[in-house]
């Protein structure tokens, strides 16, 4: 290519890479990625109708507003030439097919749990560790005005491995949400380390 | 549990199937007869993936059929396969075809991924690196 006239950022090679954001519904998904996120989410209206119209029958134009799923989904720039990409999963059932295209290739995941709704989060942690390679971390996200829950009995409830990080969050908070990110970075970090063979 | 993708393959490669039938005209139809039913492509393309255009050519733009052109448009302004999809509003199977055949053509660049990669120590750091410098 020998265009002098291409847009500045065309030439440039920029590298993608993709943390997964997990957890059932209402457990503050939406808020992590709007905390850190530089984009506005994505209408992924056709993502949803390839999936669900036949099985759903949803009415033409597929305007039932009760059954559309907001995907979550977030950018950074981190350099110039280095962008991150936030992807939620769907927590309905029937979108399930989404998890393994929006987790492959991800550098890992974050699971995030509402300790008052725990067990939206436990199909979440089952995709993880039995249907999935990635490296991810668990995240409880904190309400204000709560005392901070004690994490060995999330790890219980949630049958949590040793070995799989479990750190609070406040998904609200921007400074709290670029954390989860860095322990999931972290996390993927050391165990490539250990994995690599020389 | 029953597997919900399997419910999901089925429909779809019955809609597929039905793709030239006329009687079929619904909105969604209209992608996969875009791509002559084909789901696969011969480039790996992640949601994250990013595609630009290194050098537009108007005249290539007007030879490529309505969403093929829009995509290579859109495209000029570097852009991952999951914002073309919804910028689009076609599915990603689709646009993932569209972007493989544009592609043949070097009409559009495929910028790599971390995992092409292998998410490797070395991008992991810098990934790290520049979350540790966000503003916050």
């Amino acid at each position: 290519m020998d265009s002098s006239s291409s847009p500045s950022d065309s030439g440039l090679l920029t590298i993608s890479a993709k943390i997964v954001v997990a957890g059932g519904f209402g457990v503050g998904k939406t808020t992590l990625v709007n905390s850190v996120s530089e984009v506005r989410p994505l209408n992924t209206d056709a993502w949803m109708t390839e999936a669900s119209e036949g099985v759903d029958d949803l009415p033409p134009g597929g305007t039932k507003s009760t059954t559309t799923v907001a995907m979550d989904f977030g950018r950074i720039t981190l350099h110039q030439d280095l962008l991150l990409y936030l992807f939620g999963t769907p927590g309905q059932a029937r979108f399930w097919f989404l998890w393994d295209d929006l987790s492959r290739g991800a550098l890992g995941a974050v699971v995030l749990v509402d300790t008052n709704r725990i067990d939206q989060s436990f199909a979440a942690v089952n995709y993880f560790e039995n249907d999935s390679d990635l490296p991810f971390i668990v995240a409880v996200n904190r309400f204000e005005g709560k005392p901070a829950h004690d994490l060995d009995e999330v790890r219980d409830a949630l049958a949590l491995a040793d070995d799989v990080p479990l750190i609070e969050c406040d998904a609200r908070s921007r400074a709290s949400a670029i954390d989860v990110l860095q322990e999931v970075v972290r996390h993927s970090i050391s165990l490539a380390t250990v994995s690599a063979p020389g | 549990m029953t597997d919900p993708a399997e419910d999901v393959m089925t429909v779809s490669s019955d809609e597929i199937r039905d793709a030239g039938k006329p009687r079929m005209r619904s909105k969604r139809i209209r992608p996969y007869a875009l791509t002559g039913g084909r789901t696969r492509t011969r480039h790996h393309l992640l949601v994250e993936t990013l595609i630009s255009v290194p050098e537009f050519d108007p005249v290539l733009a007007e030879s490529l059929m309505p969403e093929s052109r829009l995509l290579y448009s859109r495209a000029r302004q570097r852009m991952s396969v999951a914002e073309l999809s919804a910028e689009l509003d076609l599915p990603l199977g689709v646009i993932r075809v569209l972007i493989s055949d544009l592609a043949v053509q070097n009409a559009v660049y495929i910028h790599p991924t971390a995992f092409a990669y292998q998410n490797s120590p070395q991008v992991l750091e810098r990934i790290l690196d520049g979350l540790k410098q966000l503003p916050v």
